[in-house]
C-alpha cells in the first residue's frame, strides 16, 4: 500500500509544476506580438450603465413586493389597533370579550358567541379561530394522503402515457377558480352528501371541507410530485440493484429523501386551506358554532366572516375594528405557521444532505 | 470448470437501436472479468443485463440467453430481486442512501426481511471488514454516510452490495470518480474479493483492466471483438481492433 501511496503523491505534488512553463511561455510570446493599442483597465471597470439600470429594475420589482406586503400589514395593523386603547362610552365593548366567554344577558352561563349583529353585540373570536381549524383540518385530512398517494402513484409507477394525461389534469383543477368549486359544493355536493351520510344540516365542515380539498390537492400534489420525481436515479438504482422491490423502493428510499419536500407540500396546502375564503363561505354553512370535534356542524371560518360582513359595517365602529383584528390575527398566524414550515423543512433537508459533524 | 455466469447471442435494444448485438461470454468463478471499450460500445448494458437492472429502462429489449449457474436468468418464472439478490451491483459514482453509515450497509438485509439486531450488526461488520472500511468507521457507525469521503463512500456501496452476500458483483466503472490513492484501494480491495466472488467489471482504464482483472473482454459498437485471458488480449491480442485499441490509436 505504501509505495503505491508514494506515488500518488508524487503525481499530485508534481501535477502543478508541469502547468506552469506553459503559462510562462504564452507570455512570452504575447511580448513578442506587437501590442494593441493599450486601454486603460479603469475604463472597464464599471459595468455597462445598461445592465446596471436593469439590475437596479429587478430589484425594484423584488423590493416591491416587500413593502407591498408591510403596507399591507401596516394599513391592517392601523385599523386594529385602535382597539386596544379606545373608550367605548356605553361600555358595550370590552377586549376580553374577544377571547373569554361571557355571560350574556339571557344566557345561564358564560358562553363564547359571534354574534355581531346582536344587542348588545358580541364579538367572541374562538368559534371563528375553531371553525377555521376544522376545516382545515379535516379538508388536509382528506387532501393530504390523496394528493401525496396520487403523486407516489404518477411519479413512481405510472407509465409515461398515463403520466402525461393525469398531471395535467390534476393541475388543471389548482386552475379552477374557487367560486367555482363552491358553486359545485353549494348545489351538487351539498345534497348528494346529504342524502348518502344523512347530516343535519345541508351545509356543514365535512361539506366544505371536501370542497376545500379539490382546492388543495393539487398544490400537495404537485410539490409532492416534483419531490418525489427529483429523487436522484442512482438511489433508486441503489435500491433496486439491492434487491428492493417497487414499494420497498419507494417507502424506504425515495420517500425518505423527498420528505422535505413532501412536508413543503404539506405545509403550502396548508397556508392555501386556512386562507381559502370563497369556497368555505359558500359551502360552510356559516354558523359560528362552537363544536370543535363534531365534523357535522356548519362553521363559519375567519376568512368567510371577514368578507361577508366587512362591508356591511360603519367604518370605526369596533365591528370594522375587530374584522381588521381578525384580519391581523390570521396573517400572524400564516406567518408563524411558515416559519415553522421552513424550520421543519431545514431540518429535514440537513438530516440528508448535511455531514454529522 | 463451468462458467458462473454466461451468455449466449444475447442482443439488447433501446427502442430501435440495438445497444449489444450477439454477445456470447463465459464469466469464470472466482476471477475477474473485465470489459473494455470506448465510450458507447455497450459495455454498461451488458452489465446491467446480467442482474436484469436493464429491466427498469423503458423501452429495453433483451434476446439471447444469460445463464447464473446454467440457470437462465430472463426465465418466465424467474423473479428479477432473486437474480439481483444474487448478482449485486456497484455503481460508477457511489451512490450511499442519505442514511446512517450503519443503516446503508444494512439495508439489503433489512428488506430481505432480517430483523434480528445481533445479526444485522454482525453482518454490518463482517462487510465493512470485507470492504476495508471498517477500522475507519467502526466509532462511527451512526453518523451519516454522506459524511464519508469519495472513496470511503464508494467502499461503503461495496460493502453494501456485500452485505447480501452475493455470488457475483458487477462493478460499472467503480474507481472512475477516485483519485489515484482511492483507485488503488479499490483495486486492491477487488483482487481481495475474488477469492470468494466472482466480479465482472467495467472499466474506462485499460491498465486498470490489466491490474486488476484475469479474463478481458474488449466491446466495439456493441459487439464483442475479442475476449480471452487479460495477459494474452495484452500481449499478443488476435484481432487487429483489439490491438488497435489497447495500443491507444482510438477510443
Amino acid at each position: 500500500m505504501t509505495p503505491v501511496n508514494e506515488t500518488g503523491d508524487a503525481a499530485a505534488a508534481g501535477a502543478p509544476d508541469p502547468a506552469v512553463p506553459p503559462r510562462d511561455h504564452d507570455e512570452s510570446e504575447a511580448a513578442d506580438v506587437p501590442r494593441r493599442k493599450s486601454r486603460r483597465l479603469a475604463d472597464s471597470f464599471r459595468t455597462p450603465w445598461t445592465h446596471r439600470l436593469v439590475e437596479r429594475a429587478v430589484a425594484a420589482v423584488a423590493w416591491t413586493a416587500i413593502v407591498a406586503i408591510a403596507f399591507i400589514f401596516v394599513f391592517v395593523a392601523r385599523e386594529a389597533i385602535p382597539l386596544l386603547y379606545e373608550r367605548h362610552e356605553d361600555g358595550s365593548f370590552r377586549l376580553v370579550d374577544l377571547f373569554a366567554p361571557r355571560q350574556w344577558p339571557g344566557y345561564d352561563a358564560p358562553v363564547y358567541v359571534w354574534q355581531p349583529v346582536g344587542t348588545p353585540e358580541k364579538f367572541n373570536v374562538v368559534p371563528l379561530f375553531v371553525g377555521t381549524l376544522k376545516v382545515t383540518v379535516l379538508a388536509m385530512l382528506l387532501s393530504v394522503p390523496l394528493g401525496v398517494g396520487c403523486a407516489m402513484y404518477v411519479s413512481q409507477y405510472a407509465s409515461r402515457r398515463v403520466r402525461e394525461i393525469v398531471k395535467p389534469v390534476i393541475e388543471l383543477l389548482a386552475s379552477l377558480p374557487s367560486v367555482v368549486l363552491g358553486f359545485f359544493a353549494l348545489i351538487v355536493l351539498a345534497s348528494s352528501m346529504q342524502a348518502v351520510f344523512g347530516f343535519r344540516f345541508r351545509l356543514n365542515a365535512t361539506v366544505a371541507a371536501v370542497a376545500l380539498s379539490l382546492a388543495i390537492v393539487p398544490v400537495v400534489f404537485t410539490v409532492t410530485e416534483d419531490a418525489l420525481s427529483s429523487v436522484p436515479r442512482s438511489l433508486h438504482e441503489a435500491a433496486i440493484a439491492l434487491g428492493a422491490r417497487k414499494y420497498q423502493t419507494t417507502l424506504r428510499v425515495v420517500i425518505p429523501a423527498a420528505l422535505p419536500g413532501i412536508a413543503a407540500a404539506i405545509i403550502l396546502g396548508f397556508g392555501r386551506a386556512i386562507g381559502e375564503t370563497m369556497i368555505v363561505l359558500m359551502a360552510s354553512g356559516n354558523a359560528a358554532t362552537l363544536a370543535p370535534f363534531d365534523p357535522t356542524t356548519s362553521v363559519r371560518t375567519v376568512t368567510a366572516t371577514i368578507a361577508a360582513e366587512l362591508g356591511e359595517v360603519a367604518r370605526g365602529e369596533p365591528h370594522w375594528r375587530v374584522l381588521f383584528l381578525l384580519g391581523l390575527m390570521l396573517f400572524a398566524l400564516t406567518f408563524l405557521l411558515n416559519l415553522a414550515g421552513g424550520l421543519i423543512v431545514r431540518r429535514l433537508h440537513r438530516r440528508l444532505t448535511a455531514s454529522a459533524t | 470448470m463451468p462458467a458462473k455466469m454466461a451468455t449466449r447471442g444475447l442482443s439488447v435494444w433501446y427502442g430501435s437501436k440495438r445497444a449489444i448485438q450477439d454477445v456470447t461470454l463465459d464469466v469464470e468463478e472466482n476471477a475477474v472479468t473485465a470489459l473494455i471499450g470506448p465510450s458507447g460500445c455497450g459495455k454498461s448494458t451488458f452489465l446491467r443485463t446480467l442482474n436484469r437492472m436493464n429491466d427498469l429502462v423503458e423501452g429495453c429489449r433483451v434476446e439471447g440467453v444469460v445463464t447464473l449457474d446454467g440457470e437462465d436468468v430472463y426465465g418466465r418464472d424467474v423473479d428479477a430481486v432473486a437474480v439481483r439478490r444474487r448478482v449485486g451491483m456497484v455503481f460508477q459514482k457511489s451512490n450511499p442512501f442519505p442514511r446512517s453509515i450503519f443503516e446503508n450497509v444494512a439495508f439489503g438485509l433489512r428488506i430481505a426481511g432480517m430483523r434480528d439486531r445481533q445479526t444485522l450488526a454482525a453482518r454490518v461488520e463482517e462487510s465493512l471488514r470485507d470492504a476495508a472500511l471498517w477500522d475507519e468507521v467502526k466509532d462511527r457507525l451512526g453518523d451519516s454516510a454522506l459524511a464519508l469521503s469519495g472513496g470511503q463512500q464508494q467502499r461503503l456501496c461495496i460493502a453494501r452490495a456485500l452485505a447480501v452476500r452475493p455470488e457475483v458483483v458487477l462493478m460499472d466503472e467503480p474507481a472512475s470518480a477516485l483519485d489515484p490513492i482511492a483507485t488503488a484501494r479499490i483495486e486492491e480491495l477487488i483482487r481481495e474479493l475474488k477469492r470468494r466472488y466472482t466480479i465482472v467489471i467495467v472499466t474506462h482504464s485499460m491498465q486498470q483492466a490489466a491490474r486488476v482483472s484475469d479474463f478481458t473482454a474488449f466491446f466495439y459498437m456493441g459487439e464483442l471483438v475479442e475476449y480471452g485471458p487479460t495477459e494474452r488480449i495484452f500481449t499478443r491480442p488476435i484481432q487487429k481492433r483489439t490491438e488497435e485499441y489497447i495500443t491507444g490509436r482510438f477510443g
